[in-house]
């Protein structure tokens, strides 16, 4: 997904592998590549319906079931079609602005079947519509994680007010900024492979702040609060590990050594941040949760994103370890403490995750750690590059999403009446039941 | 007539069954019920969140008898679900004025 200006190892390693590629020559677009791409694009949509919404939706009470589903969907739904409008302009426009890519491509203007779009290797290119399909899922994906905090008790049209302007003043400017040629975090040199910064801290930082603005749910620490379906959660859980591989693996936007890279890191990370969270929690507290397993899972998916393309399959392990006894830190213990109802922790795997993923990336590329870094890389200094990159995003999230959240609290409100949010938002919100007994 | 109800582990149910339908229970009505006695629940944990879950599953049966096995009926539950552990349940015994079968229009002990 980057277009790295500073090559990896392994891309310097293509290159030299093909100096067929002259610098006057056609660009070439490979089929296979087309292909990989089309598929990663449906797989990162599959995250979203079913995998997240079920992922969410097991893990709230019965009687908020549907509004979550809900919620993921109309989110998808509307980011699209502000994707098309606007915001794959605002992102990839071609403007060379440190901040945004312009308004040059509203309404995807002057792309057609033949507009390409590079990838990591010099003289390939993809369609763009591909380029721009993807990415939207991307987007589509984001402001949907973060429902995660707080739900049970929003406002059906807080929800879509605050994701519509969330897209538009956090997700498309934070993904010019990481992932554009122009963008500010890109040249300051700093690897977020598949979306660490943009997708994961950008979400869990957004999550924080509403989790605070919302405020708990009622009831919070007196009533059961239990997850309705474990199994629903486990079962969208793995829909999301499936998933991954289209969003990781296909962020190399070329189906070569690179995409089976990511593929490798994608399994053994999570593998690893699976078998820690349930190794920690057999220690600390006698038994070994399911849910303890899903959410490593997930810890780990979050982790190695920044990560899929540049660490080796042995780093990625004890990265998704590390970054999986953290997030259970997080979610156990300073949750509780602090009293946040990040209702389904989005912050503490997402944003916790996320950041330990986007500085382990820094350590993990090197090559004495199994990395794909050139001979020349510090880790101190990529290190140092990519905790500016994770300082700057959760700045401008937290500053932003904060004025929207008081934004949407002073025009639709966010809150459902306390007797709404007593009888469940599927009722209230959407005048359906998910169970029938 | 007697009502008998009775409060028994869930897993002891089908041997209960056995053992009645032995001394001639000949029907009996069965729901899935939580409560609480002498046991005490378990606590579940979800992430960093505790829950005491106070109430904990039983079988409830209702079985309508003859005065005349009324006895034998309560003794058979009782020894049948007994595991000489906390939360074996309890069974109560009640006066019944009447029964009807719906199908014949049958009442009294014939209509059991």
């Amino acid at each position: 997904m980057m277009k790295l200006t500073k090559l990896t190892g392994l891309a310097a390693a293509m290159l030299a592998a093909a100096p067929a590629f002259a610098q006057d020559a056609e660009p070439v677009m490979d089929k296979g590549d087309v292909a990989w791409m089309l598929v990663s694009t449906v797989l990162v949509l599959f995250m979203i319906v079913p995998g997240l919404a079920l992922f969410y939706g097991g893990l709230v009470r019965a009687k908020n079931m549907l509004s979550v589903l809900m919620q993921c969907t109309m989110i998808a739904a509307m980011v699209m079609v502000i994707w098309v409008v606007y915001g794959y302009s605002m992102a990839f426009g071609g403007g060379t602005g440190a901040y945004w890519g312009g308004l040059g491509k509203l309404f995807l203007a002057g792309v057609g079947p033949d507009s390409m779009s590079a990838t990591f290797t010099d003289g390939v290119v993809i369609p763009e519509y591909v380029f721009i399909a993807f990415q939207m899922t991307f987007a589509a994906i984001t402001p949907a994680l973060i429902v995660g905090a707080f739900a049970e008790r929003i406002k059906f049209s807080a929800v879509m007010l605050f994701s519509a302007l969330w897209v538009t003043f956090v997700y498309f400017p934070v993904a010019h900024m990481v992932w554009d040629g122009a963008g500010l975090i890109f040249n300051m040199g700093a690897l977020d492979f598949a979306g660490g910064t943009v997708v994961h801290i950008n979400a869990g930082i957004a999550a924080l702040v509403g989790a605070i603005f919302v405020g708990p749910r009622i009831g919070l620490g007196k009533d059961m609060m239990a997850p309705h379906s474990m199994t629903l959660t486990l079962v969208g859980a793995g829909i999301l590990w499936v998933g991954w591989f289209g969003f990781n693996a296909g962020s190399n936007l070329e189906a070569n050594g690179g995409a089976a890279l990511a593929m490798m890191n994608t399994f053994t990370a999570t593998a690893g941040a699976i078998l820690a969270w349930a190794l920690l929690e057999a220690v600390l507290r006698g038994k070994a949760s399911m849910l303890g397993a899903a959410s490593g899972m997930i810890a780990g998916l979050v982790a190695v994103t920044p990560a899929a393309g540049s660490v080796g399959p042995v780093g990625a392990i004890v990265l998704g370890a590390l970054a999986s006894s953290v997030c259970y830190f997080f979610v156990a213990v300073v949750k509780n403490k602090f009293g946040y109802d990040d209702s389904l922790d989005v912050f503490g795997i997402h944003g916790v995750g996320g950041i330990i993923g986007a500085i382990g990336t820094g350590i993990f590329t090197a090559p004495g750690l199994g990395g794909t870094g050139g001979e020349d890389y510090s880790i101190a200094g990529q290190t140092w590059i990519q905790i500016e990159a994770v300082a700057i995003t959760v700045i401008w999230c937290a500053v932003v999403s904060a004025v929207l959240y008081f934004i949407v609290s002073k025009t639709v409100g966010l809150r459902v009446v306390a007797d709404d949010e007593r009888r469940g938002l599927d009722l209230t919100a959407h005048g359906e039941s998910a169970y029938h007994s | 007539m007697k009502l008998i109800i009775a409060a028994i582990k869930p897993y002891k149910l089908e041997e209960v069954r056995e053992a009645l339908t032995a001394v001639g229970v000949r029907g009996m009505m069965v729901s899935e019920i939580k409560g609480f006695g002498s046991q005490s629940g378990h606590t579940e944990i979800y992430r960093g969140a505790e829950y005491a879950v106070n109430f904990v599953p039983k079988m409830k049966l209702e079985i309508a008898v003859a005065d005349a096995i009324a006895d034998e009926v309560v003794e058979t539950i009782a020894k049948t679900a007994r595991t000489d552990k906390i939360g074996d349940g309890k069974i109560f015994v009640l006066d019944l004025q009447a029964v009807q079968r719906v199908r014949t229009g049958e009442s009294g002990e014939d209509a059991l």
